[in-house]
């Protein structure tokens, strides 16, 4: 490569995305007296996907914030910490051995050396294409991640009637960014009996502001020259139809952004795609740990922040000399589970409860855990119905009965 | 130098007026442009250069090892590939030269290997070799169970598309030739010369090279010629990310049957890994959609040829349209009365043959009556470079020092620095629109498709447009 610096530049800690995992990973790290503790972030702000959120739903319930207002705080509480954020800096690749990262930005390219690395890349929504959406490829088609920006951060004129695929919370937040940049919600669409949205949410769209939600319908076909003209859909019972529209907006399905940890050889889990992990954020190349919603895309920025504080203490204990804890057992779902996260049972360490997500609708959904064919635990999730794209949370006192030496913890609705 | 795409034409008449500015188009261009005292005209309906089948098809540089010999095509694909190579060294078009390997994944198939080496040495191309499972699956240890054996095809190369339509455009425009944009042809007369009724108003000029693609018929007939109708073949095809990169080494290609030239699997230059295209004949030239039936079917072709391959996520889906007209070569034919060539029925080798074919051409204009006057060589021309294969401006420390913006990254995905988004912007042939961008520097092409980038580019493109 043309003039990749060769002498490496040393920091104690190397924190990669100032999302609110890694400003939280950073600001503990620094306020701890980790060392030198340095954040890189690519885009030229640090805050991550809150920067772009301009609607409540962030902080927490006696102090509620703004996505906006959430950044800039843990911005804040990150350098008055101490560590050192640098914007408009892409950690780009690894050096062969040893926590090493290259990078380029402004300044040039640049090879970092730390005792430890911190990923905390984040995720994003998978957009039209991997989704496998067929159709044209006309203008007009953007995620809600593109549409929050396009609106909150550079105030760019989108369509005029806009249909958006998803109906959980975060189809809401963009049916409202659509409203607030002046133009018309035509419908959310979902292929799921209901919305993946709290019932308030869902009504107050629905009834305040007049937005339907088309509820057992797939988006079939994009259509339109230059700019989309309209969204064909079918409903379950074989209804077809074409809403027009000069807008789409996909939203939901997140995926972790893995490039780095791929490209690091880390081992991911086949749900999630985000790096396997345990209790513990370790992952499996020693020195590198993983925070956020890079482990399972996507949880709420407060837990975000929470894996980040974690992940900052497994940090201390490594600099401080603990030893780098064995893989342990591999934790799967079963379909219509989608994925699981932590991923793996370490022994020994101490148990945090896993997140999950469905795949469909369930309703009174009973959770088996088995490791080889023998039942660890059984637990009712909810009295209601278990939705897609819903936090869903198994609790990890059957840790403790895990054979260390056994196969994979199998978890399943029965 | 002149780029329009609204406003009147120039009254004046042309020397000579190309219609259609797709990879052929613009390689007449070029060619007819080494002659400074030539006018000439180069009209398309769109709104940018190559945004017919040229922007998308398989972007495979073709050593013309399986065509039918002694076809035209046969010639022109077979010195196109000497030409475009060339030429593609010499302007940084990205081109790699990675080899294909046909595989057999049956006795027949198998026993169909040998004739097609026979017939790539009749196409003067000697260079194949027979290779059993054991070397096949020691080149590409990712490749599904049960092959039986391949043909190895060294010289088959992947190549930019883009940047090589580009690239005769802007010699072209450089070296005086008018490029009209948003220019649809819509009827042609002779009256004196051509008079050409478009979108924009008239256009005359003395000779009439029709590159038309999938409208060359319509152009042809207006001209009062019944030689050929174009139907359009859609190919549909996805781009896997480039994390799948390493999955694949060579052109996977099938061996040829009745049915066409099948499925491929392949690299990119931008290191993603195509996976196509399907072979539909349509009636309808707009036609350009994906289906489902179509991905469906490419997704199983792919997991046997590839078994990991679908386990990764899919960066891009779209569909090209060949110009077939039935009849197995190019009709590429002087009507010498009329002063006019037609270029049509250039199916789906035409990106592989446009420096031969623009070479041919020009020949015909000639014995026609066309003075072409002297040569002048253009200005040596460099591409800004799209390709993984040679460093990318975030990757020189040289070029960053000398200016910042290239190591300022817009496109994470795709490591698009602002510099290069400004340079574009800049251009001979300036992109209008934001897919014209991506075309020119790949940002907004990648995975997240814009989640990240979406908005900050745009906003670059509107205020470096304003
Ligand atoms: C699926 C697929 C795979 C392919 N793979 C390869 C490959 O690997 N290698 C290879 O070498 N080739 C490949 N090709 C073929 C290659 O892309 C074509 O041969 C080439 O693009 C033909 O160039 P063209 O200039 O003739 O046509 P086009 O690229 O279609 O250009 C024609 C232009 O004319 C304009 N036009 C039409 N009518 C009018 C009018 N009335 N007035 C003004 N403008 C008009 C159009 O807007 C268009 O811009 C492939 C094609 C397909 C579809």
């Amino acid at each position: 490569m043309t003039g990749q610096a060769v002498v490496p530049r040393r920091v104690d800690v190397l924190v990669v995305g100032a999302g609110p995992a890694g400003l939280a990973a950073a600001a503990r790290l620094a306020a701890a007296g980790a060392g030198r503790v340095e954040v890189l972030e690519r885009e030229a702000q640090p805050g991550g996907v809150p920067r772009h959120c301009a609607h409540g739903g962030f902080g927490t319930w006696t102090r509620p914030l703004t996505g906006p207002r959430y950044a800039r705080l843990l911005t804040e509480a990150a350098e008055r910490a101490g560590a050192t954020l640098r914007t408009g800096v892409t950690a780009l690749d690894w050096a062969p051995t040893g926590p090493v990262l290259t990078t380029v930005g402004p300044g040039g390219p640049e090879t970092v050396e730390a005792r430890a690395v911190v990923l905390a890349t984040g995720a994003r929504e998978r957009p039209r294409a991997a989704r496998l959406v067929p159709g044209t490829r006309p203008a007009g088609v953007c995620t809600t991640g593109e549409l929050q920006q396009a609106v909150h951060l550079f105030g760019q004129h989108i369509g005029t009637r806009a249909v958006v695929a998803g109906a959980a919370d975060v189809s809401y937040a963009a049916a409202a960014t659509v409203r607030t940049a002046g133009a018309e919600v035509v419908a959310l669409v979902t292929e799921h009996p209901r919305a993946q949205a709290g019932r308030a949410r869902a009504g107050a769209a629905r009834l305040g502001h007049g937005i339907p939600l088309l509820t057992d319908t797939t988006i079939t076909e994009l259509v339109g020259h230059g700019r989309l003209s309209g969204v064909r859909v079918r409903h379950r019972d074989g209804r077809t139809a074409v809403l027009p529209c000069d807008t789409v907006v996909f939203t939901g399905d997140f995926v972790p952004e893995h490039e780095l940890a791929r490209r690091g050889g880390l081992t991911l889990d086949p749900g999630t795609r985000g790096p396997a992990v345990g209790a513990t954020p370790h992952t499996s190349r020693p020195g590198v740990f993983a925070a956020g919603n890079l482990l399972h895309a996507v949880e709420p920025a407060g837990t975000a922040v929470r894996e980040g504080a974690r992940a900052a203490g497994a940090v201390l204990d490594f600099l401080a000399g603990t030893p780098w804890p064995e893989p342990g057992v591999p934790v799967v779902v079963e379909p219509p589970l989608r994925w699981i996260a932590p991923n793996r049972v370490t022994p020994g360490a101490v148990p945090a409860r896993h997140v999950l997500r469905t795949g469909v609708p369930l309703p009174r959904p009973v959770l088996y855990v088995h490791q080889d064919g023998r039942l660890l635990h059984r637990q009712r999730l909810t009295a209601g119905t278990a939705l897609p794209e819903r936090t869903l949370t198994l609790a990890a006192r059957w840790h403790d009965r895990v054979d260390p030496d056994g196969g994979p913890v199998r978890v399943s609705t029965g | 130098m002149t780029v329009t795409a609204d406003g009147p034409l120039p009254p004046t008449p042309y020397d000579v007026a190309i219609v259609g500015a797709g990879v052929v188009g613009c390689a007449v261009a070029r060619e007819l442009a080494r002659h400074p005292r030539l006018r000439v005209a180069l009209l398309d309906a769109q709104d940018d250069v190559g945004q017919g089948t040229s922007k998308a098809n398989t972007a495979i540089l073709h050593t013309g090892f399986d065509a039918t010999p002694g076809t035209l095509e046969a010639r022109l694909v077979r010195e196109g590939y000497a030409r475009l190579g060339a030429y593609a060294d010499d302007t940084g078009i990205p081109v790699e030269r990675v080899g294909a390997l046909l595989v057999a994944w049956d006795e027949e198939q198998r026993a169909a290997l040998p004739r097609l080496a026979e017939k790539a040495e009749r196409n003067a191309y000697p260079d194949t070799a027979l290779l059993g499972p054991e070397e096949l699956y020691a080149r590409e240890p990712h490749l599904g169970p049960g092959a039986l054996g391949a043909l190895h095809v060294p010289g088959e190369s992947i190549i930019c598309p883009w940047t090589t339509t580009l690239a005769y455009a802007t010699q072209a425009v450089r070296a005086g030739v008018d490029l009209h944009l948003n220019t649809a042809v819509r009827a042609a007369r002779r009256s004196g010369g051509h008079l050409l009724t478009t979108s924009r108003g008239t256009l005359r000029a003395r000779h009439l090279v029709n590159a038309a693609g999938l409208h060359a018929d319509t152009l042809d007939r207006a001209l009062g010629h019944e030689d050929f109708t174009v139907t359009p073949r859609r190919g549909q095809l996805l781009v896997y990310d480039k994390l799948a990169r390493p999955l694949v080494r060579h052109i996977l290609l099938p061996v040829p049957t009745a049915l066409g030239k099948g499925v491929l699997v392949a690299p990119t230059v931008y290191g993603n890994v195509l996976l196509g295209p399907t072979a539909e004949d349509l009636h309808d030239k707009r036609a350009t959609g994906s289906t489902a039936d179509g991905t469906a079917a490419l997704r199983e072709q792919g997991r046997r040829i590839l078994p990991a391959l679908p386990e990764e996520e899919v960066t891009a889906v779209y569909a090209g349209l060949r110009a077939a007209t039935g009849q197995e070569d190019y009709r590429i034919t002087a009507h010498p009365g009329q002063a006019y060539v037609t270029v049509g029925g250039i199916r789906s080798t035409g990106l592989t043959a446009s420096l031969a074919i623009a070479a041919h051409v020009t020949g015909l204009l000639a014995e026609n009556g066309l003075d072409p006057g002297p040569v002048r060589e253009p200005e040596p021309l460099t591409m800004p470079n799209l390709g993984e294969a040679s460093p990318r401006p975030y990757q020189r420390a040289d070029l960053i020092a000398a200016d910042p913006e290239y190591g300022t990254l817009v496109c994470h995905c795709e490591r698009v620095s602002r510099g290069e988004i400004r340079d574009a912007l800049a251009s001979t042939v300036p992109p209008r629109t934001l897919d014209g961008l991506r075309r020119r520097t790949r940002a907004r092409a990648g995975r997240c498709q814009g989640f990240y980038c979406g908005a900050v580019v745009r906003d670059l493109f509107e205020r470096g447009r304003a």
